[in-house]
């Protein structure tokens, strides 16, 4: 049986397409790139200065100089490119990173995400999701659907805002949300689960699409 | 030719309490680590460091953290270093976060003789408090202030003596912005070579820039 991280991985390697740039949040995001479809090849961009980055590396072949954005000792694949911050942002930032797939803790029926902060508790501090978020052309959160009970999907995000109105799609291990201007719009479910239960785990109303799928799955 | 060659205690001596020391390093990789140490032996204190992040509990800016020689952080995040977290919470030392691409810019200005960048990034955030906004033809952005810094603590992997650095791999992220926004730039070399070695097409930092060269980086 596979674990929510990995059906939510699953489910967002099937949005990527040959040829695009993509940034992968630290964490379940990483994990999109083991289901890539067949023939699907794609440009995994680090924000610490990569662009080309390949898979972490064997044990006892670590590059001592060659990290990614989650100090993991990585490999590059041939035509690689090294570059500093800067110019990594500004690939960021200049939208010539088609998608970013990152983790969060709350996302709101507008599209607005907190992912940094919680006061008083966990201060990791934003690092690069504010630019991510605001510059990649699609954001994609993976997480899952909801924590020990308390739904993660809001109508209004309750914790420090990470940005406003930037996520586009929202994929968790119950179900495959749109973000449009109405709010949430119910795409695709998981199978063995209702619209109703993820309905009761989630603290907006849905949308419930016409053409409403089945979630493809491992 | 000047002589650019001192030893790290005589680097550490450049660095006064009170000094704002920008650092290079992406998770201490590109961090100098000997003048890391070299500040510890030295009993530098109350230092404000710009830096990506705290570096780890051992590693990196870290050091300085667990010594409490730290006054106050500018980092785009401080995940790894619980310590620089625990300081925070209890007021024994100052954290501002910034975006990390917003930081690398606000470097980058500081040394390019700018007032500040105009970023999309933040905007609608905690971020954005107290700053000033910006509209350029009809979109908002929000102005972030130039940062520079007494000295820039930078690391190079290839460094000739006449101060032309070669970053290899990630080590490069914010050392070469760092390098050109501060009044007194120091890089520790893991390898010294003759001038003329490096090929130009290669420098990454030019020599202008660096005014102290510190051997026996690892």
């Amino acid at each position: 049986m596979a674990s929510a991280k990995e059906i939510i991985a699953y489910r967002v390697a099937q949005e990527l397409h040959d040829g695009d740039v993509v940034n992968l949040g630290i964490g379940l995001p990483t994990l999109v790139a083991n289901y890539l479809p067949e023939g699907v090849h794609i440009t995994l961009q680090s924000e610490n200065g990569i662009i080309g980055m390949g898979p972490l590396s064997e044990p006892g072949k670590e590059d001592k100089d060659l990290i990614n954005a989650g100090n993991q000792n990585v490999t590059v694949l041939p035509g690689a490119v090294f570059f500093d911050s800067a110019t990594s942002f500004g690939i960021i930032r200049g939208g010539h990173v088609d998608l970013t797939v990152l983790g969060a803790l709350q996302v709101d029926e507008t599209g607005s995400l907190a992912s940094h902060i919680v006061p008083g508790k966990m201060v990791p501090g934003m690092g690069g999701a504010m630019d991510l978020v605001v510059g990649a052309k699609k954001v994609i959160i993976g997480m899952v659907h909801s924590a020990k009970g308390e739904p993660k999907l809001l109508k209004k995000i309750t914790l420090p805002a990470t940005a406003i109105n930037r996520v586009h799609m929202i994929v968790t291990e119950l179900c495959v949300i749109e973000v449009t201007e109405k709010g949430f719009l119910l795409k695709e479910i998981a199978e063995g689960t209702t619209v109703e239960e993820i309905q009761s785990q989630t603290g907006a109303q849905l949308i419930i699409a016409d053409d409403l799928k089945t979630m493809p799955s491992l | 030719m000047k002589n650019k060659m001192i030893t790290a205690e005589e680097a550490a001596k450049l660095v006064k309490d009170g000094s704002v020391v920008m650092i290079g390093g992406f998770m201490s990789i590109g961090t100098p680590e000997i003048l890391m140490d070299a500040l510890i032996a030295d009993d530098t204190k109350d230092l404000t460091v710009i830096a990506n992040d705290a570096g780890t509990q051992t590693t990196g800016i870290g050091k300085l953290v667990a010594e409490k020689r730290v006054k106050k952080l500018i980092a785009s995040h401080i995940g790894l270093n619980p310590e620089m977290g625990r300081q925070m919470s209890a007021g024994e030392a100052e954290v501002e976060l910034v975006p990390q691409g917003s930081l690398a810019e606000m470097i980058r200005a500081g040394g390019a003789g700018l007032g500040g960048v105009l970023t999309p990034t933040g905007l609608g955030t905690d971020v954005a408090n107290g700053k000033q906004t910006v509209v350029v033809d009809g979109k908002e952005f929000l102005l972030e202030r130039a940062l520079r810094a007494d000295v820039a603590l930078i690391r190079g992997s290839i460094v000739d003596k006449a101060g032309n650095v070669f970053y290899n791999a990630t080590t490069r992220n914010f050392n070469p912005m760092m390098a050109t926004a501060a009044d007194v730039v120091i890089v520790a070399a893991e390898k010294i070579v003759e001038v003329g070695e490096i090929d130009p097409n290669y420098v990454m930092t030019p020599y202008i820039f660096v005014d102290y060269i510190v051997g026996g980086e690892r």
